[in-house]
């Protein structure tokens, strides 16, 4: 009797090499998801800027969180691009019918979108620098925020797994991204809920973007962090949880 | 390990797509050490076998075990001890040669991965393009990197689903010879395809499935014995498999 020993951090790893490789040879991808949020950032600064009432003086300060949601909201539209893709080219059906763990190759997918997030968020934050953004939070606020940040990126990055396994055509795959562009945008990343139309403000006070948003601003400003957190992390799990069955439900049927 | 002569067994195999049947019984056992021919038109269901055999499709009920292994009860099993070549090329058009055969290596957690990748692509004539991306390769030396991928590991019954479909009378020959050295290696070979001249080349046993079961299963002289015997013509003619093809299928539909 041969014993079969479950080698997933093995296979991770090798899925993880496969997808960062992917992703450096068509830098295209890490550059769009980089350059469209810090055009963002200079637009509502340098143009917008002057009309928002946020109720501080720095509004790049203000900025920033909702910049960084938007950047991971917008990387995710590939994720499901990819899986669409080695589905489409038997690529995961060569890994199911081999001894390979499972979920690596879900899971590679997913680091790698935390690690080009890792990448792309840096270079704005730098960007942010550059325009006066000034922070005083210390190391650990950091730690929090870049918590937060791939927590985001793993409820967003599940979602889209589910897309890219289940979708028929390359633009279902993608179609994805759009619900989820729009979330940051009726949120408070760009402007005070308390101006928005009751309705709208209702459901901006309510989505789970809003939570994050106001996190990580809090975090950055120093302020205390309150509710939000928490409102943040709850929904992260629950959402990731959900996805995370659907994806593996997909991911076993198309395989 | 059971001490099993045959490779494969097959009793009564039935699956439908909804409710539009593909397979309606299908029994075969394939020796150890032989290549077996699974002909059919497309359509057949000749994939729909493949992918049970090879764990990626549950059937509806009936009986599959390769390598003495039940494909639904040990599927992990199964799938240590096969590889399967698909029948659209599965490799990883943005890698390289080399780095998908690398990969493939490491994924089946074998020692010394670049050493393999090395020797394949030696012997599959790869070697000059082995650092180019695979989407760049001809449809020959996509399909020979295809086929080396599975033979990563020397798994003892390998499945490739139409190994010949789409390639130059040239490509094809190379591709014939590969399996026939695999064979006289001791590797079971399962494979499947639409030409007949291919199953005449290369099978010891052919199997023709029609209308959801196999219809003749036999070596090619026994099946050329269940054709009548030379053809009054101006020439005394050996039957093609095609031409008892042709007979088997017309006595079925107009009996
Ligand atoms: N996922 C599927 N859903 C519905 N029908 C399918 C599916 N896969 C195959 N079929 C149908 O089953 C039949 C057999 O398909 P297949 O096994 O691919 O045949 P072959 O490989 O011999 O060409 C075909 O009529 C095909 O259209
Ligand atoms: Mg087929």
């Amino acid at each position: 009797m041969e014993t079969i020993k479950n080698h997933f951090f093995m296979d991770t790893r090798v899925m993880l090499g496969r997808s960062m490789r992917h992703i450096f040879r068509s830098m295209d991808t890490i550059i769009t998801v980089t350059i469209m949020p810090i055009a963002m950032m200079l637009l509502f600064v340098y143009v917008l800027g002057g009309a928002i009432q946020t109720g501080t003086p720095n509004y790049v300060n203000y900025l920033l969180p909702g910049i960084l949601l938007i950047a991971v909201a917008n990387s995710v539209g590939y994720v499901s691009f990819r899986l669409f893709t080695d589905v489409q080219r038997g690529i995961f059906e060569r890994f199911n019918s081999m001894p390979v763990a499972r979920s690596a190759a879900l899971w590679g997918h997913v680091l790698t979108a935390l690690v080009s997030n890792v990448m792309s968020l840096t270079v704005i934050v730098l960007v942010a620098l550059i325009m006066g953004f000034r922070s005083p939070a210390g190391v650990l606020s950091w730690l929090a925020v870049a918590g937060i940040l791939a927590m985001f990126t793993l409820v967003l990055t599940w979602i889209a797994a589910i897309a890219g396994l289940s979708a028929k055509t390359i633009d279902g795959a993608s179609a994805i991204a759009y619900p989820i562009h729009f979330l940051p945008l009726i949120s408070s990343a760009f402007v005070p809920t308390s101006s928005m139309p009751s309705g709208v403000r209702a459901f901006a006070e309510n989505q789970p973007v809003t939570a994050f948003v106001e996190a990580i601003r809090a975090l950055l400003s120093g302020q205390p962090v309150g509710n939000n957190i928490w409102v943040a992390l709850s929904w992260s799990i629950g959402i990731t949880v959900l996805a995370y069955i659907l994806a593996m439900r997909a991911y076993k049927r198309r395989g | 390990m059971s001490h099993n002569e045959f490779a494969i067994s097959v009793q009564g195999l039935k699956k439908s797509y909804k409710n539009v049947p593909v397979l309606e019984g299908v029994d075969f056992q394939v020796k150890a050490g032989s290549i077996f021919a699974l002909l059919g038109s497309n359509g057949a269901g000749k994939t729909t076998i493949v992918k049970i055999l090879t764990t990626l499709l549950k059937q509806d009920s009936g009986h599959a075990t390769v390598n003495g292994f039940d494909v639904i009860s040990k599927p992990d099993n199964v799938r240590q001890s096969i590889s399967l070549t698909g029948q659209f090329a599965a490799v990883d058009e943005i890698l390289t040669g080399r780095e998908n055969l690398i990969m493939i290596a490491r994924l089946r957690h074998l020692n010394h991965p670049h050493e393999i990748a090395a020797g394949l692509l030696e012997r599959f004539g790869l070697t000059d393009a082995a650092d180019r991306r695979a989407a760049t390769y001809s449809g020959g030396m996509r399909r020979r990197l295809d086929i080396a991928m599975s033979l990563v590991g020397n798994s003892r019954v390998i499945f490739l689903d139409e190994p010949t479909t789409g390639l130059d009378p040239e490509a094809r020959m190379e591709v014939w010879k590969i399996i026939k050295e695999r064979a006289g290696s001791g590797t079971t070979v399962f494979l499947t395809t639409q030409y007949l001249e291919e199953a005449e080349q290369l099978a010891d046993k052919i199997a023709i499935l029609h209308n959801g079961r196999i219809i003749v299963n036999g070596t090619l002289a026994e099946l050329k014995q269940l054709f009548p015997p030379a053809k009054v013509e101006y020439i005394e003619k050996q039957p093609s498999l095609e031409d008892i093809f042709l007979t088997i299928i017309n006595k079925k539909t107009h009996a």
